[in-house]
């Protein structure tokens, strides 16, 4: 009696772990059958080149919604910034509601992303560290790479500027002061697009921070790293927009405004002739969709309402050269 | 401090209005962590039965392995399968990565030792006669497994719920593998981590309560059912 009793107990808590399970493969089931599918029929070469020219003159039409092709799921590697600062938040679903894809938004440094792309791990990829990002489109892997939108970098540090950085109007004088003062940084060191730039000013003031005791590495995103500076008042070099999102933040703007301090986005799609994987349409439809006037618009006005001020400033259609760039590449 | 109490209260209040998906985050949370303990316990009872009553040559090697992945790092699980999914990797073209499947599977590979060390060490841990005893009563194999397993009850539970708390907790494997994807792959620990990078401390003080209190709940059910008509 107390043995059945037990065992029916068990019997119903395997079976309510059963149903759970069920209902998680069937999820996946669906979400894996259909690219597949989709992907065997798109690895013929003629395939591959009638999609490519079909979505080139649906995509001419900016605004009209793209035809769906190829698998549903697109992989888009990114950079913290756009997604700490909420932006794809609103981005994406606009996009999912027009063209029937599905974007799986993998947020992580400008460097990672690209290696993904390199790999063939994303279809499109959404970065802003343009020195490296010419090796990927040497490479012939990244295609169609398309200026986006830019803001700028600043340095933050402690309300008391204990280095003095206040009043200096290059960032090299800036970081010259806190390398001679010894005082606390923060670096990403996760060869993020912030970290290149940062790693780049040091060497255009000729200093070498590493190894110094007051200079530390976090290895983690822009969001994450603003509250170890935080918590340990130091200096550290951030893009404007994760700055102005940020929550909970005591840091100040110790410089900004230095031309060298330009933070330029740029999207570009994973060529799918080098991979087989790759949702070529798919990528490009999202690229084609970041220089859209849907969501240039959107771009121009996120933030207004809630900084006071745009944190992205819409380019698409500018030459790199218009906003700044002495090249396309830095 | 202050902190603590906003995170209550930012607990309530999301619970409330159903803010931030809460809802649909704690349950994916729980289906994608229960399905893997599933799979780990009927992994880990066969597993564990298995090594615990074959005598074999190469089983303290095996012992020893199982008992080290117990403490198995998370996220070097999550390096592993992320590598193996993703698409440049072997099983690229199932195209798991980023998906609910691929978090079970890294999570399964966490708890399933956990289930198979503790099924193991109860098994041994019985009398060898009654087993010698049930065989001459005629018992069928499977229902010798059944009857030891009634009889090793508290210590499987305890697998049970020492798999569901690995699996629920962890969050570094499920962030490489799963991607944090919003209304796809987004557990509770991934929005904690994702609401900190924000700088959203109620928030995130909320979704911790919020698991907390769901570890709690699950561990009060299993712990019922193990206490229940206790010999």
């Amino acid at each position: 009696m107390k043995r059945i009793r037990f065992g029916m107990l068990i019997m119903a808590l395997l079976l309510s772990f059963g149903l759970l399970a069920c209902g998680s493969d069937k999820e996946t089931k669906e979400e894996t059958t259909q690219p597949t599918s989709a992907a065997t029929t798109q690895k013929t070469p003629s395939g591959t080149a009638a999609a490519a020219t079909t979505t080139g003159t649906a995509a001419a039409a900016t605004s009209t919604p793209v035809v769906r092709e190829g698998p549903k799921d697109v992989i888009l590697a990114t950079t913290t910034s756009t997604q700490d600062t909420g932006l794809l938040d609103v981005l994406v679903p606009e996009f999912e509601k027009d063209s029937g894809y599905n974007v799986k938004v993998i947020a992580v440094g400008t460097g990672q992303a690209l290696a993904m792309g390199e790999r063939g791990d994303a279809d499109v990829m959404l970065v802003h560290a343009p020195s490296s990002e010419k090796k990927v489109v040497d490479e012939g892997v990244g295609i169609d790479r398309r200026l986006v939108m830019h803001n700028d970098f600043v340095l933050l540090g402690p309300a008391s500027d204990p280095a003095g950085t206040k009043g200096t109007t290059k960032a090299t004088d800036a970081l010259t002061k806190i390398f001679n003062a010894g005082a606390a940084f923060i670096s990403r060191g996760d060869d993020s697009g912030t970290d290149k730039l940062e790693k780049a000013l040091w060497k255009k003031a000729n200093l070498d921070p590493k190894g110094k005791s007051w200079y530390e590495e976090t290895g983690q995103g822009m969001g994450a790293s603003l509250q170890v500076a935080n918590q340990r008042d130091a200096y550290i070099m951030s893009d404007r927009g994760t700055f102005l999102a940020a929550k909970s933040l005591s840091l100040t703007i110790v410089l900004e405004g230095d031309p060298a301090l330009l933070n330029v986005y740029s999207v570009m799609g994973v060529n799918p002739e080098k991979f087989s994987l790759v949702n070529g349409p798919g990528g490009k439809a999202f690229a084609d969709f970041m220089v859209s006037d849907t969501a240039q618009s959107i771009i121009k006005d996120f933030g207004t309402e809630k900084y006071g001020r745009p944190l992205f400033i819409a380019d698409a259609g500018k030459t790199y050269e218009e906003v700044g760039l002495a090249t396309p590449f830095g | 401090m202050d902190l603590i109490w906003d995170g209550l209260r930012e607990a309530i209040h999301i619970l409330r209005t159903g803010d931030n998906s809460v809802w649909s985050i704690t349950l994916r949370s729980l289906l994608v962590s229960g399905s893997a303990v599933l799979i780990s316990l009927v992994l880990g009872i066969l597993g564990g039965a298995f090594l615990a009553f074959k005598d074999f040559r190469g089983r303290n090697i095996l012992l020893s392995l199982v008992n080290t992945g117990m403490g198995l790092p998370p996220v070097a699980v999550g390096l592993i399968v992320a590598v193996i999914l993703w698409r440049s990797g072997p099983l690229g073209q199932f195209r798991l990565i980023y998906t609910p499947a691929a978090m079970v599977i890294a999570q399964t590979i966490i708890a399933a030792p956990i289930v198979t060390g503790f099924t193991a060490a109860a098994l041994r841990h019985l009398d060898p006669r009654l087993r010698t005893q049930l065989y001459a009563l005629g018992a069928s194999r499977m229902q010798m497994l059944w009857i030891v397993l009634w009889e090793t009850k508290l210590p499987l539970m305890a697998a049970v719920m020492a798999g569901f708390g690995g699996a629920i907790s962890e969050v570094g494997a499920s962030m490489m593998v799963g991607g944090n994807l919003a209304g796809e792959t987004r557990v509770l620990t991934t929005a904690v981590m994702l609401e900190v990078s924000r700088g959203d401390f109620p928030v995130a003080m909320a979704l911790s309560i919020i698991l907390l209190v769901l570890i709690f709940i699950v561990n009060a059910i299993l712990t019922s059912v193990q206490q229940q008509e206790k010999m």
